[in-house]
């Protein structure tokens, strides 16, 4: 068995748009679908959900084929972890820790998903950013965050 | 004369001292975006928006479209300087402008470039301005057949001629208004895909999705590049193009500013079509075609001309019809939804200080630009070095307080997480991603439309047919998509995405 459509784009294409279509058709099967005169909620999602699937069949089958085009190009597994990450551990941090502990913990954590990562430097530059941030947004936009929880 | 008390009633509204600083910070904002590499208008705006909270929705609209075009100028400083587009409108501006700068020119190709903007930027403010108030007109008889078939073809023009798999781009209409449905439903209260979690049940923010994928996801597929970048910054001498300059550019900036209105009032169609276009215009007529490539000045002026006027002439269908053309122009129509403001034909009469004194306001912008861009071109390349591994912390750190002032919901901070790594997910497949945000802005109004259609007609669907406005847009949207999959067409577009 030929694997080689596993490199594909449009295969994967087709199958985030079979796996995103057919949950939403999954979930909205509880919805009242209702008539073309009174649509129910669940009418347009289910027509929605329904054009999704077709259009990812439409792409494995397209992804199938021999010569389709292939996943290419360089991405970081690193990029995709570590962005993501640093702006949930600023979501964590802005109720519990406040203001600059979040800030701080953004840019360092989100520095690091650069392979050209040096550690001085971006400590030096999150403390200057964190200050500029707070002097614009804190004291001259008002925003009523707290800087540090419980202390400032 | 209406037109002329209208821009004079606008030109009194864009011309107080506040909204001149909206202006002045939104036309500065974009330039430095647009000269920043890895950062574009959609990203920024959508960033600032909640900062346009606080300020008056002229103010906003206004400080908005200044980032918009402020960044087509910005684009083309890099481009002509160092050979950087800063944005992809400027791409084909690279071709010749940064082989005049080679060649020690670079002061008339900015020159020339800031005046073919600020020429094609005229005539678009004139062209909203005199076209917009027949069109609100018209369209203030629209019914819901009528409004769900405008926004019907408009996503599928979006879909059909944005750039990359035409497939694909329908694909991720669908999936943008599927995603814009989330929530509550305002007919019948029913929750939809809220999975029991109450921050969804008023659906995802609008600024959730745009900064996800557009800075979050942008990000993260930037990273994975290779970065390269070179700082040639050529020497910045003698402004003043020629008289001769001046001549060989005229033709070129009329006729990019034509097609650039033209592109522009097209859903879907980005500022790069209008530019490459234009130039392959002046290529075709100019007598020794053979200098394009090595610094002909018509090379800078004609697609400069072009991408403003494109850029301009958006706002037409948006501010009329409450259509937007564009990513940029649908979050724009975000940004009046989130002031109060329903968008639509009715904008013009119910708030015609904010139509009149955005359109003067553009045109304000237009002449900042030019005599900001100038003097400020060696602040510009100093900041082209600022490395990109201090870049993107920082504009994380402005996406994030950004989302995060809107609802001071952690939530949303970790849901734009979700859609990051979903926007980086889809533009690896080749899923072009504005059309998802025009379906997400446009679903919960269609769906509406849609079910007010059908209700007026006892549920036959062939009032979509029978009503003659109506019908018109159902046949123009067949049309688009006839003549798109023709084989000749998709040839020549899929040489066009190369």
């Amino acid at each position: 068995m030929n694997r080689e459509f596993l490199e594909r784009k449009d295969f994967w294409s087709g199958v985030m748009l079979i796996v995103v279509g057919g949950g939403a058709l999954f979930i909205a099967r509880n919805y009242q679908f209702g008539t073309s005169l009174r649509m129910g909620p669940g009418y347009f999602p289910v027509m929605l959900s329904a054009a999704l699937v077709l259009f990812g069949v439409y792409f494995v089958l397209q992804g199938l084929r021999a010569g389709a085009e292939k996943l290419e190009g360089s991405w970081s597994l690193r990029a995709l972890i570590v962005v993501p990450l640093s702006l949930v551990v600023f979501g964590l941090l802005i109720d519990r820790a406040g203001f600059i502990p979040a800030m701080l913990g953004l840019i360092i954590i989100s520095a690091m998903a650069s392979k050209d990562f040096r550690l001085v430097e971006v400590l030096l530059f999150s403390v200057f950013l964190t200050a500029m941030c707070v002097v614009v947004f804190i004291w001259a936009l008002g925003l009523p965050y707290e800087l540090i929880a419980g202390i400032w | 004369m209406d037109l002329f008390n209208n821009l004079i009633f606008g030109f009194g509204v864009a011309l107080s001292l506040q909204n001149l600083f909206y202006c002045f910070v939104g036309v500065l904002v974009g330039t430095l975006i647009g000269v920043l590499p890895g950062i574009g208008p959609l990203g920024t705006i959508a960033i600032l928006l909640p900062i346009t909270y606080s300020v008056s929705p002229v103010a906003a609209m206004i400080m908005l479209a200044g980032i918009y075009y402020g960044a087509q100028y910005g684009g083309s400083t890099t481009a002509i300087l160092v050979n950087l587009p800063g944005e992809t409108s400027s791409v084909v501006t690279c071709i010749d402008g940064y082989q005049m700068a080679q060649q020690g020119r670079a002061g008339p190709a900015l020159a020339i470039a800031a005046i073919g903007s600020f020429f094609a930027g005229t005539v678009g403010t004139l062209l909203i301005a005199l076209f917009g108030p027949p069109l609100a007109d018209v369209a203030l008889k629209f019914g819901a057949p009528e409004y769900f078939s405008l926004m019907l073809m408009g996503l599928v023009a979006a879909a059909v001629l944005a750039q990359g798999d035409m497939v694909k781009s329908i694909a991720m209409v669908v999936l943008g208004l599927l995603l814009g449905i989330i929530g509550t439903d305002v007919n019948s209260g029913v929750q939809r895909f809220s999975f029991g979690i109450f921050e969804l049940t008023d659906g995802i923010g609008f600024i959730v999705v745009a900064v996800g994928v557009f800075a979050v996801g942008e990000i993260v597929n930037n990273l994975g590049e290779r970065q390269e970048r070179r700082v040639l910054s050529a020497k910045v001498s003698n402004l003043f193009p020629t008289w001769q300059d001046l001549k060989a550019s005229a033709g070129p900036i009329v006729r990019g500013t034509g097609l650039g209105c033209f592109f522009g009032v097209l859903p879907g169609t980005g500022p790069a079509i209008a530019s490459f276009s234009s130039y392959m215009l002046e290529k075709k007529l100019a007598k020794d075609p053979d200098r394009f490539g090595k610094g002909a000045i018509e090379g800078v002026a004609g697609p400069e001309a072009a991408n403003n006027a494109d850029a301009q002439c958006k706002f037409i269908p948006m501010l009329t019809l409450g259509l937007p053309a564009s990513g940029v122009m649908a979050l724009m129509l975000g940004a009046l939804t989130i002031q109060g403001i329903q968008p639509g034909p009715q904008v013009m009469t119910q708030r015609p200080e904010l139509f009149w004194g955005l359109i003067a306001s553009m045109w304000i912008g237009n002449a900042m630009l030019v005599v900001l861009n100038l003097p400020l071109i060696g602040l510009w390349v100093r900041l082209l070095q600022v490395p990109y591994r201090l870049l993107f912390p920082a504009i994380m750190a402005f996406s994030a307080i950004g989302i995060f002032s809107v609802n001071n919901s952690a939530f949303e901070i970790h849901l734009t997480a979700l859609f990051g790594v979903l926007g980086f997910m889809w533009m690896r497949l080749g899923f072009p991603l504005a059309p998802m945000l025009l379906g997400f802005v446009l679903g919960p109004m269609m769906e509406e439309y849609l079910r007010r259609a059908m209700l007026m007609s006892g549920g036959d669907p062939s009032v979509f047919v029978t009503r003659p406005i109506s019908l018109a847009f159902i046949i123009a949207t067949v049309l688009i998509l006839v003549v798109m999959v023709a084989p000749s067409v998709r040839k020549r577009r899929e040489a066009f995405t190369d």
